[in-house]
């Protein structure tokens, strides 16, 4: 067992967090387009994100916030009429120097995909092709990244696979519609661990589960992450369920992050309205039943987006700068902050307002708890 | 409104031994799937039933069953205490219009071809003979209104140029056009971005204090529930496992499929020590449910006598029910609880 196993462990957090700082996935200014010409839509605009060994990274944000592209984008998988207009996406090889996935011929990439980074789609009733059993469909992955492997050897690794994500290994004779839809998103997760991927890209995973079979999965892979030492990138809508597994959340509003902070600091103290919007939007199970109002008005038209923040229409603390100038990711301007996180929000941006010549302002209450 | 307006905590609609088994014609096997087996539920004026349970479970042709969308295999549905037969003609038209639905795909319940105008318009025509011009209008726009959306920005709008908050407002506009008493929401919040869906469910919440209209909210997010609803009914396997207020039945779950049900929703205070259920299994297959109380196969509790007989909905005070044996102490072979048996003073 290695020392990270060790740390996974025993250590606690501060101490997991310390020893999964290197970086393993690093996105830079990702932009993407979809369309050509006037009529097209900038559905990213300049997304910085790293992702650490072992960490497991939460994409929040509702529909259409380009939580799912940015995924795509960064794993080439991009289909038109999206474009990727600029950035760089920088994979860290155990040893190496790192390679940039956009500039990777297709044979390079065509070794690495599934090796270094695997995907999980959302439907997996259309993930699984109807007519293959599973076990055939999961020992082609094998056998097209290691051609010298025998039968014997892909067949007895599909049936430790499903064993692995809790299937019994008969079921290597099933078809997919055989299987229940939480089975057929396990069979989903045994393919991607295949080749044993240093990066596991999560896109809702669960949303078309029920509760009780989303639990069971998420235990799955947080059991499997402990083992195998994977990253994990988990996209999901559901903040309360990010906050629940994730380390560090990213959350995005219209094709920007806005925030991103450890899942605690984004839980107990949000810097960004839009963060804090989304945590009075659910319901709690548990607690006092208080009075809730989700957020006023509704997610922008990517097309005709605002000059300035574009969460500013449907902001409560929303001042004369946030309609012209266009925040970006700073330091949240709340003493004693973890360092590491960041903010896109002109409330905390005094720089940004000394420079336009607007007079400072203060950080509402709501954004500045402790 | 209607003729005679219902007095408050009048039951409006009630369903009886309500069952639905839809045939299944395969290659090689024939049978039936049990999709819905002896519910009862009432629905009151001014109060708002939520029915939870996982997809499969029966709570949406429960829901149509009401709606008369299709006919019941055994069971009644009970309009103001007088059965409803009616599947075609006047009769069920005048039953639509006291129970109207609301669908959960606001993108596919809009004709994309027609303005918010003419969807609410027709509604309109159809549900009150003779209404025209300036009156017309007016409706259209009390309509708009009562649901929020601005009548001048709204009114000319085709489905695509909403947002999906919107487009289901409009959806509750066509269905208020009735003057219903009761509607009846399946899933009307889990197609919807999670910043507006409070806002859906707190119009729900104003219509039915404000109009005295009855709602059976069908969701299988049990913490909305707890938010939007005055009772909860749980459904497992198409048969009502537990009921209470909302309450209670959220905070001390008693039957122990609510009681996994609530356990596996996510709760952010569980922070950085995920909980864990160690639940495993999977639904059972319908066409062949268990014998005996059809969570046995899943349940940790489960003794000789779950295996055998279906438990019948046993009340564990303040108005709350449970079908599971457990609950049942004189029963010979019933199985223990222990500390997962909710207590008579808990239960009050």
């Amino acid at each position: 067992m290695s020392i990270a196993d060790d740390l996974d462990r025993y250590a606690p957090d501060a101490v997991r967090a310390r020893a999964a700082r290197r970086p393993v996935l690093e996105i830079k200014g990702l932009a993407v387009d979809y369309g050509y010409g006037d009529t097209r839509v900038h559905a990213l605009r300049g997304v910085d994100l790293t992702l650490h060994e072992g960490e497991v990274l939460g994409l929040a944000g509702e529909s259409g916030c380009g939580k799912s592209t940015l995924v795509y984008a960064a794993t080439r998988l991009l289909a038109p009429p999206g474009l990727i207009a600029s950035g760089e996406v920088l994979y860290h090889p155990v040893a190496g120097d790192p390679v940039d996935i956009l500039r990777q011929s297709d044979d390079e990439l065509r070794a690495s995909r599934w090796e270094d980074t695997a995907l999980v789609f959302q439907g997996a009733m259309n993930s699984l092709n109807p007519v293959y059993r599973v076990g055939r469909q999961l020992t082609d992955t094998i056998a097209a990244h290691r051609p010298s492997s025998t039968k014997a050897e892909r067949e007895e690794r599909a049936r430790e696979l499903l064993t692995m994500v809790g299937i019994s290994p008969e079921r290597i004779r099933s078809f997919p519609h055989q299987l229940s839809g939480g089975m057929r998103q396990r069979v989903m997760i045994a393919m991607a661990l295949a080749l044993e991927p240093r990066v596991l890209i999560m896109d809702e995973p669960t949303t078309a589960l029920d509760v009780v079979m989303q639990r069971q999965i998420l235990e799955q892979i947080m059991e499997l992450r402990d083992r195998l030492g994977f990253a994990v990138v988990f996209i999901t809508h559901d903040v309360s369920l990010l906050i629940e597994i994730a380390d560090r959340i990213a959350i995005m509003y219209a094709g920007e992050i806005v925030e991103d902070a450890a899942a605690d600091d984004v839980y107990r103290r949000p810097r960004h309205p839009y963060s804090e919007g989304l945590l009075h939007s659910f319901p709690p199970l548990h607690g006092p039943r208080r009075e809730l109002g989700g957020i006023p008005g509704s997610p922008p038209d990517m097309g005709h987006l605002p000059a300035g923040c574009p969460f500013a229409d449907r902001c409560g603390f929303v001042f004369d700068a946030c309609r012209s100038i266009h925040p970006t990711l700073v330091r949240p301007a709340v003493p004693g902050d973890d360092a590491s996180r960041l903010v896109a929000c002109l409330r905390h941006d005094r720089a940004a307002l000394a420079e336009a010549g607007m007079p400072a302002v203060e950080v509402p209450g709501a954004l500045a708890v402790r | 409104m209607s003729d005679t307006p219902a007095p408050p905590d009048d039951v409006v609609l009630q369903a009886v031994g309500l069952t639905k088994h839809f045939p299944v014609r395969g290659l090689t096997s024939r049978g039936v799937v049990h999709a819905v087996d002896g519910v009862d539920l009432q629905l009151r004026a001014g109060q708002v039933l939520a029915l939870v349970g996982e997809s499969g479970s029966g709570k949406s042709t429960v829901a149509r069953l009401l709606a008369r969308l299709y006919p019941q295999t055994a069971g009644q549905v009970l309009l103001h205490g007088r059965p409803v037969t009616a599947l075609s003609g006047r009769a069920f038209r005048e039953y639509c219009r006291k129970a109207q639905m609301i669908f959960q795909d606001p993108f596919a319940s809009l004709n994309p071809v027609h303005t918010v105008r003419y969807v609410l318009t027709r509604s309109l025509r159809i549900h009150h003979r003779g209404l025209r011009g300036a009156a017309l209008e007016d409706a259209l726009r009390a309509l708009l209104d009562r649901v929020q959306l601005n009548p001048d920005t709204y009114v000319d709008k085709f489905p695509h140029e909403l947002s999906g908050g919107q487009r289901q407002r409009v959806a509750i506009a066509r269905a208020l056009a009735a003057d219903p008493e009761v509607l009846l929401a399946d899933e009307p919040i889990s197609m919807l971005d999670v910043s507006i869906r409070l806002g859906v469910l707190n119009l729900l919440r104003d219509l039915r204090d404000r109009l005295g209209i009855a709602i059976l909210y069908i969701t299988h997010d049990i913490a909305s529930a707890r938010y939007f609803a005055d009772r909860t009914h749980v459904m497992y396997a198409g048969q009502t496992v537990e009921t209470g207020d909302s309450e209670s039945v959220t905070q001390t779950p008693a039957h122990p499929y609510t009681q996994l049900l609530v356990r596996s929703a996510p709760d952010p205070e569980h922070l950085g020590d995920p909980l864990r259920t160690g639940a495993t299994g999977e639904p059972p297959n319908m066409v062949e449910p268990p014998a005996g109380c059809r969570f046995h196969p899943r349940c940790p509790f489960a003794a000789e006598l779950c295996r055998t007989r279906v438990p019948e909905l046993l009340p564990i005070g303040a108005g709350r029910e449970v079908a599971c044996w457990g609950y049942a102490p004189d029963e010979p072979g019933a199985p223990d609880l222990g500390t997962a048996k909710v207590s008579q003073e808990v239960a009050r």
